[in-house]
């Protein structure tokens, strides 16, 4: 790459290796994006005609195939270029996710690595004292990252293979996804904060476009664009931080920022402001009350984008931001306590609602909603590893989850589809007795239920519990969180309260995802006679990467393993993650434990992980004593839902509330007061009253002129004015 | 490239020829039309009287704009002064020069100029079907006028110029806009028209201030009234009133806004383009050129400053919001065109480095992305003759072309980053944001209510279902279309990714601009004190 000039050249341990390729991996999607893209474009570029006024009239005879452009996958023909894209985009993932795990060999063989590996591209915005450069910047986070966003996404890729083949829109599709994954590797990869916020409103962008990729249904299109106008709010406190960063610091990149990390005054004003403002962002991004209301509305999308967009990486991007910026929020007590309290809640809350949905992709949103609290509530607690150890876990099982659902979704609609009826294929109560037809996918998706839901060994229980045991020493040790104050309450009180509340939602998540497996897989089959016949697995090219997460689910958790347990089952070395993240976030640990702080002991951990576990098989079994599966009747025979449960049905009204009262006090005051009132009433009513009288004047001097040569008097008004001057200057000469 | 231009003298012929070729276009023009042409009411597209005019337009502009990218190189980044500069005495008993020259910033301004003016007449290729001959006469007048403007170092020539463009839009509005058209150029004519007569005035003055002691005779040589005009704070004060009322319209900042969204509607398509990517720019270039550099003591007051800064904020948000509810596209682009100037306004008057740099970068924006959205309304309402967004729905299935071209735009009118759009706004409000961080946080609302405009006015035009049968049969763009928009999306992109190259030629006219208002100012008010 011409543009390339590695900024520590020689003296990086790295530099020289095969990290040096690292612009490539972002590069790769990219390549794929613009391929896809021109393909896309390509096949359905049909040249309008030279005049399009003359031509306008003259078109209706042409009988183009524009009508069968409709969606839903099998009503058309595949896309003519659908085997290019089959190899392009799936393949640009493969070898990115290749060059990074090469990259990932490379580092983890070096051992200790201090310093980030930072590469300089080029200079973006240098404007007097601002340099913003176009810089990569490869730490043990952003390794990680890149880790699970190219190897989930690989996966993701390959399954849209078999899942959106045969849509007309293939290339497209591919162009957006590919696109997306760039933007999230230069989320990840940015070195300072306006290049993240390239990637975190490029992956906006690209969540705005697939969610409505089907964009003919109205209701797609409007959930596109409430995602992203809702991201914009969080966008605003994003920018907001930055502007404040530069204001007090003059820069904005990691690197120079941590260095002056130390004039932060800690517990400030300014620095929890920052803080609070970066938050902002994230609830945006990240779905956190009160932006959350997009997510749920973003299962318009197709599963796959569900899957990789919205529940493993984009979403947990606020998290990876704060993890990032660990030696602010570490300086914030108070931020960080308001991080933790956020989290609790919309982990709480979200749970509550996922009890009583009955699309199969709106329990998952509201789980994965749910679970973004939980690594808030980890990263508010300076608990960044633990954080960011549950993002990833989370990663594997949630995207297994929405790709098991993504299967069955599939295949019920292909079923519909052969009987040609219209029923609801994400209706969980039109499914049922789903494990006959599709063994693989159903054990695939109890590992990740028992995942989620924290049940020993599987990855979700090990990242779960350190986040919740985390909070709970947070609170006992006497940390900074704990001597601070969140309106006006100790933060000892507030840490205990979010720990329950995080047990809590633990309960509430064990329940509503055995709920959502009982109804899918279990009990009778509620689809219809005919449609039963075809209902089969979904193939390999969906299974396969189904297979790998499940494998990732089960032994994910085992990179962070707590010592408790590795002293009894040698499964693998104690806290590699913790180990392996220390570089980037163990300062910021360190501020938030404080000083003097005791390792908490054994016999604590112990009723902890023990409380845990019961917790979540107490969920379980309430679940399977009270649902009955048998009782459940489909969709259009069944009966609203009464009391409170139709209110949890009906997500407590939030979008209700919002649309009465933001959306549409917006709209009726920009058009009554500001456009009717203020613009056409007054300035132009009352103030230019004169202009009006003027102007009706003119406009019979202006229709008089309209039988001349217009130009005319342009002409003459030119001349005349040299004219007139010329003639002065003779005047005057001697 | 510079060795070669160098040698052939560019540098000290280039302005007045780049003023020279549009006006010899124009009379060639008219004198090949004139002769019992473009009857009233003719379709001379169809008639095919309309090719030999446009061919004429379409290559003077071409040669314009290749002999003004010249300037990219030999521009010197590094000399603060004035280049390229050309003076003869016109009127010298009342010392009037013609005095042209450029810094960074006209530099710009003037690419941008030549440049937009190729594409526009390529956007009315088969849209000015009435009188073509001297639709492109007037049209090239224009394009003289605006260069001229950005040139001009002498005041008096600077509102000749400013005069000279004002004349040809207002026929361009007049006779070839919609429905309402007479209304719209009267409104804009009146509007325009006010402001410069009291700009007149201020410069009679200013050029009186500068006389000599010992001829008398008076001087309008920029530098000179810059230097020595001497003004008593409270002339400075009536002095800067007036300017601020000639550029506040033209901008337009609110409330001074009304004229535009009715000159937009109504004008045709390159009037528009015309109008939002060259015109409005008159306005902030005027603040920047005369209004706040000749009397920086009165533009850096608090009280002056605070008022314009309102202005500004408000009608950042104002604009945003008012697009909101717009049910005709051409006036919601019309009503963000107020939102975004506001920008550049901030961006003047919090006089940072990175605000005022932010400013040139939105005024370059803003003549890509919304002249292009304006281009790709035009091609739609050519298709259709409707610009309400209702009629349409759900078109991306049938233009695709058209589709992905006014989504990229959008993007970039809503400024998300790696387009051009995010690059300008960031800079003006990270550089307000250090001197006035409450104008620049509500500013930064922005970022959330253009987004609900632009986004939910094409969800209403490219995506939902398509309904409407009369929408079924669109043509997508044509080879012409294309080619003119391809050139407007690449700059979108490269200004967003890349925009250094033009950060740097306009540095060191920026860092100037923001220290000598600043050290003047100081020195203005002292010696008032004194």
């Amino acid at each position: 790459m011409l543009l390339q000039s590695a900024v520590s050249p020689g003296t990086h341990p790295l530099a020289g290796t095969i990290a040096a390729w690292m612009w490539a991996i972002p590069l790769l999607p990219l390549l794929g994006f613009l391929i896809n893209g021109l393909l896309s474009l390509t096949a359905v570029a049909r040249f309008g005609p030279a005049d399009p006024t003359a031509a306008s009239h003259a078109a209706h005879g042409d009988e183009g195939g524009h009508g069968d452009a409709d969606h839903g996958g099998h009503h058309a023909a595949r896309h003519r270029f659908a085997g290019i894209t089959s190899i392009v985009g799936p393949g640009v993932l493969v070898a990115a996710f290749l060059l990074a795990a090469a990259i990932f060999v490379r580092m983890h063989a070096l051992g200790e690595m201090s310093e980030p590996f930072i590469q300089q591209y080029f200079s973006w915005m240098p404007v007097g004292d601002l340099s913003v450069d176009v810089a990569f910047r490869l730490d043990q986070l952003s390794m990680l990252m890149v880790m699970v966003v190219t190897g989930v996404g690989m996966l993701i890729h390959i399954f849209s293979v078999g899942y959106m083949r045969e849509d007309p829109g293939y290339p497209r599709y591919f162009a957006y996804l590919n696109l997306f994954v760039f933007c999230m590797l230069v989320l990840v990869m940015a070195a300072n904060y306006p290049l993240l916020f390239v990637g975190w409103e490029g992956v906006g962008v690209c969540s705005y476009l697939l969610i409505g990729f089907w964009f003919s249904e109205k209701a797609n299109a409007d959930a596109g664009k409430k995602a992203f106008i809702v991201n914009r709010i969080g966008d605003f406190g994003f920018l907001i931080a930055m502007f404040l960063l530069f204001a007090n610091y003059g820069t904005l990149d990691f690197s120079a920022l941590q260095a002056v990390s130390g004039q932060f005054v800690f517990g400030g004003a300014l620095i929890t402001t920052i803080a609070l403002f970066f938050f902002l962002g994230c609830t945006g991004k990240s779905a956190q009350i009160p932006l959350y209301i997009w997510l749920p509305d973003a299962m318009a999308g197709p599963t796959p984008v569900s899957a990789l967009i919205h529940a493993a990486t984009m979403v947990t991007a606020g998290v990876y931001l704060i993890a990032r910026s660990n030696f602010i929020f570490a300086a914030a007590p108070v931020a960080g306590l308001t991080v933790v309290v956020v989290g609790a809640l919309t982990a709480l809350f979200a749970a509550t609602i996922g009890l009583k949905q009955w699309d199969i992709k709106k329990v998952l949103a509201y789980s994965t909603v749910s679970q973004l609290g939980y690594m808030f509530v980890g990263v508010g607690a300076g608990a960044y590893v633990a954080g960011v150890f549950h993002l990833m876990t989370h990663a594997f099982f949630k995207a297994l989850l929405f790709l098991g659902a993504g299967s069955v979704i599939h295949v019920m609609h292909q079923a519909y589809h052969h009987t040609g009826s219209h029923d609801d294929a994400q209706d969980m109560r039109n499914m049922g007795g789903l494990k006959k037809y599709m063994p693989v996918t159903w054990v695939l998706m109890w590992i990740a239920t028992l995942a989620i839901a924290g049940i020993p060994p599987f990855a979700g229980f090990f990242s779960k519990d350190e986040i919740l045991g985390t909070v709970f020493q947070r609170a006992e040790q006497g940390s900074t969180l704990a001597q601070a104050h969140w309106l006006g309450l100790p933060g000892t009180a507030v840490l205990y309260l979010a720990y329950a509340m995080g047990l809590a939602a633990a309960l509430l998540t064990a329940i509503y995802m055995t709920r959502l497996m009982l109804y899918t897989f279990h009990g009778p089959n509620r689809t219809g006679e005919k449609e039963r016949e075809h209902l089969t697995e979904a193939p390999w090219i969906m299974t396969g990467p189904l297979l790998v997460l499940g494998l990732l689910s089960a032994v994910g958790g085992w990179f962070n393993l707590p010592e408790l347990i590795t002293h009894a089952i040698p499964l693998g070395p104690t806290a590699a993650l913790e180990h392996w993240l220390d570089p980037v976030v163990g300062a910021g640990t360190a501020t938030v434990v404080g000083p003097g702080a005791e390792a908490t002991a054994a016999s604590t951990e112990t009723i902890l992980i023990v409380v845990a576990i019961a917790i979540a098989i107490a969920g379980i079994s309430i679940a399977v004593a009270v649902l009955k599966p048998a009782a459940l009747v489909p969709k259009r025979q069944a009966k609203p839902e009464e009391g409170f449960e139709r209110v949890l049905a009906n997500k407590y009204y939030v979008d209700e509330i919002y649309d009465a009262t933001v959306v549409q006090g917006t709209y009726g005051v920009s058009r009554n007061l500001l456009w009717r009132g203020v613009d056409v009433g007054l300035i132009d009513g009352l103030l230019v009253n004169g202009s009006a009288w003027a102007a009706r004047f003119a406009g019979w001097l202006g229709s008089q002129l309209q039988s001349g040569q217009l130009g005319t008097y342009a002409w003459v008004l030119v001349l005349g004015v040299l004219l007139v001057l010329g003639a002065f200057h003779h005047a005057v000469l001697p | 490239m510079i060795d070669f231009l160098t040698s052939i003298g560019y540098m000290h012929w280039v302005l007045p020829v780049l003023l020279l070729i549009p006006t010899l276009g124009a009379m060639a023009i008219w004198l090949q039309g004139a002769p019992g042409r473009g009857a009233p009411g003719a379709d001379d597209v169809a008639s095919g009287a309309a090719s030999v005019p446009r061919l004429m337009a379409f290559v003077t502009f071409l040669v314009e704009f290749i002999v003004s990218i010249g300037l990219w190189w030999t521009y010197d980044t590094t000399n603060p002064g004035w280049q390229g500069v050309f003076d003869v005495p016109w009127i010298p008993s009342w010392g009037i020069h013609f005095r042209l020259g450029i810094d960074g910033i006209s530099l710009m301004m003037i690419l941008l100029t030549t440049s937009t003016m190729v594409l526009a007449v390529l956007g009315g290729w088969t849209s000015i079907r009435k009188r073509a001959h001297t639709y492109y006469a007037l049209l090239l007048i224009l394009t003289a006028g605006m260069l001229g403007v950005f040139m001009s170092l002498d005041l008096f020539l600077f509102y000749v110029m400013w005069e000279v463009m004002l004349v040809p839009m207002y026929f361009i509005i007049g006779a070839w806009g919609g429905e309402r058209r007479v209304y719209a150029s009267m409104k804009f004519f009146i509007y325009t028209m006010l402001g410069s007569m009291l700009m007149l005035v201020a410069i009679v003055y200013l050029g009186l201030a500068a006389k000599s002691p010992i001829t008398g005779i008076p001087n309008f040589n920029y530098d000179a009234v810059l230097e020595h005009a001497s003004i008593t704070t409270a002339a400075s004060f009536w002095l800067f009133g007036a300017f601020f009322l000639a550029f506040a319209v033209k901008v337009p900042m609110f409330p001074f806004h009304t004229w535009l969204p009715d000159a937009h509607v109504e004008a045709p398509t390159a009037g528009s383009v015309v109008l939002a990517s060259i015109m409005l720019k008159l306005g902030t270039f005027g603040f920047l050129r005369l209004a706040v550099p000749l009397f920086p003591a009165v533009a850096t007051n608090d009280t002056v400053r605070g008022i314009i800064l309102t202005l500004a904020v408000i009608g950042i948000v104002y604009g945003a919001l008012v697009s909101l509810v717009q049910p005709d596209f051409k006036k919601l682009v019309a009503y963000s065109s107020v939102s975004h100037l506001g920008f550049v306004m901030l961006g003047i008057f919090a006089l940072t480095v990175q605000s005022v740099q932010g400013a040139l970068m939105v005024m370059i924006n803003h003549g890509i992305s919304t002249g292009a959205l304006f281009f790709l309304i035009g091609m739609i309402y050519e298709r259709r003759h409707t610009r309400l967004i209702e009629d349409y729905g759900g078109i991306a299935r049938v233009v695709p072309m058209f589709a992905a071209a006014l989504t990229l735009v959008t993007f970039s009118s809503i400024g998300v980053p790696g387009t051009n759009g995010f690059v300008g706004e960031f800079l003006v409000l990270l550089g307000a944001f250090r001197t006035y961080p409450v104008f620049a946080f509500i500013a930064a609302t922005v970022v959330i209510f253009a987004a609900a405009y632009l986004l939910w006015a094409i969800q209403r035009i490219l995506f939902n279902a398509l309904d409407k049968p009369v929408n079924l049969h669109i043509p997508d763009l044509n080879r012409r279309e294309l080619a003119l928009l391809v050139p407007l999306l690449a700059g979108i992109v490269w200004l967003g990714v890349y925009p250094k190259p033009v950060l740097s030629r306009m540095e060191t006219s920026a860092e100037h601009f923001v220290q000598s208002v600043q050290t003047r100012a100081l020195h203005t008010v002292a010696e008032g004190n004194n």
